[in-house]
C-alpha cells in the first residue's frame, strides 16, 4: 500500500500503515543525529525546552553535505538509526510519532513504538543524492556548532519512505527476508 | 705486470622527483571524483543484480540505487552523504623522490577535496573527546612501497555506517576454512541492513591480529570482476558470494536476492598457532579512484 502524508501527523493517520508500505510523506522534518539527541536529552533533564516542537513531527536521521552555491542542500541520506536507540524512547513518550533513518531498531524502541502508536520509517541508504531531490527548503535552528549535526528543520515534498516498524509492532527487516526465503 | 684495480661496479642513484603539491592536488581531485562516481565495476555489478533480481522489493530498490547514481553524476553531488574518512592508499616506486612533505601533502589534498567538493566533513580529533577538525583532515594513510619509478594514489572514501559492522576473529587453525565461512556467514546476518546492503565484502586471512585488518581493507580495493589470482581463493571468493545471497537480507534488508555484490579476499602467510579473519563490509557506495604519478 501507498499513504500519502503530511507532518504534523496524528496517531490514527499512523494507524493502518503496515510493515512493507510506502509513504511518500510531505511537510516539515526535523533533522538530528547522535549528537543532537544527547543535547535534546540534557534540556529535557534540566527542564528546557527542545528546539522544536514533538508532537506529531517526523525526526529525520540525517547529515547532509554541504550545499554548493545556490543549492538548498547537499546529497541527504539517512544514517544508522541504531545510535539512537538509548534516546528514542524518551522522545517518543513525549509526543513524537516518526523517526525516518535506516537499519535496526533494538526492542526498547519497538516497545515504544507499540505504546506510543508510532512508526520508523525508511529512507533509501546511500541513496543520498535522490533523498535530496524531494527537500524544499532547509534551515539551521539549533545547535549550528555540530556542523553537519545540526539540528535542520527540513520542508520535504513527496520523500519516499518505506514502513520498517509499524504500530503494532512489526519490522520489515525481519518479515521482508522471511517473507523472501519462503517464496524460494 | 700491471693489474688494473677492479672498477666497483657503478651504483645508480637515478631518482624520480615528483613535488608534494602535484600529490596534494591529485589527491583533492580524487575526494571529489571517488565521491561523486562510482567505479565501473560497482555501478555495472548493480545493474547486474537489478536484472537478476526477481523480488519485486529488491529490483525496485535497486532502481532506485541506478537512479541515484545517475542524478550524483549529472548533478555533481556525493552519492552518499556520508562522503566518509578519506583512506588514502599509495604505492610508491622506490625510485621516486619527493619534494616536500608527503604525509601533509595527503592531509593537504583531502582538506583541499573535502572543502572544494563540498563534500561532509566526518573526522573528530579524538576517538573520545569528539571535536570535529572541520575540514575531514586527518587522512587514513598506507603506504606499500613498491619497485619502479611511479607513484600510484587511490583514494576510497569509507562510511561508517558499514564499517562499523565490520569484526575481526583470531580463528584457532583446527577451525579451518568452515570457520571462515562461518565468521563471514555470522558477520553478514548481525550486519543485516545497517550497512547498507548490498554490501561489498574485503576480507582479510592470515598474518598478524593487524595485518588481517590491513588485508581485509586491501581487499576492498580490488575490482569485484577481478577475482584472486588464486583459483583456490577464487572458488571461495564465489562460494561465499553465493552463500551470502542465499541469506535474503536483500536490497536495504528488505528481503530479496542481491545481499552482496561482491566478495574480495586476501591473504598471507600466518603463525602455525593461529587463523586470523577480517571482514571489512562496505556498502553499495564502496567508492575508490585512482591515479598514477
Amino acid at each position: 500500500m501507498e499513504y500519502r502524508l503530511t507532518t504534523p501527523v496524528t496517531k490514527e493517520d499512523l494507524a493502518p500503515l503496515r510493515a512493507g508500505d510506502t509513504v511518500i510523506l510531505s511537510g516539515i522534518v526535523y533533522t538530528a543525529r547522535d549528537a543532537a539527541h544527547k543535547r535534546m536529552m540534557e534540556r529535557l533533564d534540566k527542564g528546557e525546552k527542545l528546539p522544536f516542537d514533538l508532537e506529531g513531527s517526523a525526526i529525520y536521521y540525517v547529515g547532509p553535505t554541504p550545499e554548493k552555491p545556490g543549492e538548498i542542500i547537499g546529497s541527504a541520506g539517512p544514517t544508522t538509526s541504531g545510535r539512537m536507540d538509548a534516546y528514542s524512547p524518551r522522545l517518543l513518550d513525549l509526543g513524537q510519532p516518526i523517526m525516518i533513518g535506516k537499519g535496526k531498531r533494538n526492542g526498547e524502541v519497538k516497545e515504544a513504538i507499540r505504546r506510543n502508536g508510532a512508526v520508523y520509517l525508511a529512507a533509501v541508504g546511500g541513496a543520498g543524492a535522490l533523498m535530496a531531490a524531494s527537500v524544499q527548503s532547509v534551515e539551521i535552528i539549533c545547535w549550528d556548532d555540530l556542523g553537519c549535526e545540526a539540528v535542520r528543520k527540513m520542508e520535504v515534498k513527496d520523500f519516499p519512505l518505506t514502513v520498517v516498524i509499524d504500530s503494532e509492532g512489526n519490522d520489515l527487516y525481519e518479515q521482508g527476508p522471511a517473507e523472501y526465503k519462503k517464496s524460494n | 705486470m700491471y693489474n688494473e684495480p677492479t672498477k666497483k661496479e657503478e651504483v645508480t642513484t637515478a631518482m624520480r622527483t615528483i613535488a608534494a603539491e602535484r600529490i596534494r592536488d591529485t589527491v583533492a581531485e580524487l575526494c571529489i571524483r571517488a565521491n561523486r562516481q562510482l567505479p565501473d565495476d560497482i555501478v555495472k555489478a548493480i545493474e547486474a543484480a537489478g536484472q537478476e533480481e526477481s523480488w519485486p522489493t529488491a529490483k525496485y530498490t535497486l532502481e532506485i540505487l541506478q537512479e541515484n547514481m545517475a542524478l550524483a553524476k549529472e548533478r555533481e553531488l556525493p552519492v552518499c552523504q556520508d562522503t566518509g574518512m578519506a583512506c588514502v592508499f599509495l604505492e610508491l616506486g622506490q625510485d621516486v623522490h619527493v619534494e616536500g612533505d608527503l604525509n601533509e601533502a595527503i592531509h593537504e589534498g583531502v582538506r583541499r577535496g573535502y572543502g572544494e567538493g563540498y563534500l561532509r566533513k566526518s573526522i573528530v580529533e579524538d576517538p573520545l573527546r569528539r571535536i570535529n577538525t572541520e575540514d575531514n583532515t586527518p587522512a587514513a594513510i598506507t603506504v606499500h612501497i613498491v619497485p619502479g619509478e611511479v607513484l600510484k594514489i587511490t583514494v576510497a572514501p569509507k562510511g561508517f555506517g558499514s564499517e562499523n559492522m565490520s569484526r575481526l576473529a583470531m580463528l584457532k587453525p583446527a577451525d579451518g576454512v568452515e570457520g571462515v565461512k562461518n565468521f563471514v556467514y555470522e558477520t553478514v546476518k548481525i550486519a543485516g541492513p545497517n550497512p547498507c546492503p548490498p554490501i561489498v565484502l574485503g576480507i582479510g586471512i592470515g598474518g598478524s591480529f593487524d595485518k588481517v585488518a590491513a588485508l581485509a581493507k586491501q581487499a576492498l580495493l580490488r575490482p569485484l570482476d577481478q577475482p584472486n589470482p588464486d583459483p583456490y581463493y577464487a572458488a571461495l571468493e564465489k562460494e561465499l558470494l553465493e552463500g551470502i545471497n542465499d541469506l535474503g537480507i536483500g536490497p536495504q534488508g528488505f528481503g530479496g536476492k542481491t545481499t552482496a555484490l561482491g566478495v574480495s579476499i586476501e591473504t598471507m602467510a600466518t603463525h602455525v598457532a593461529g587463523l586470523p579473519v577480517a571482514v571489512n563490509v562496505s556498502c553499495h557506495v564502496t567508492r575508490r579512484a585512482s591515479a598514477e604519478l
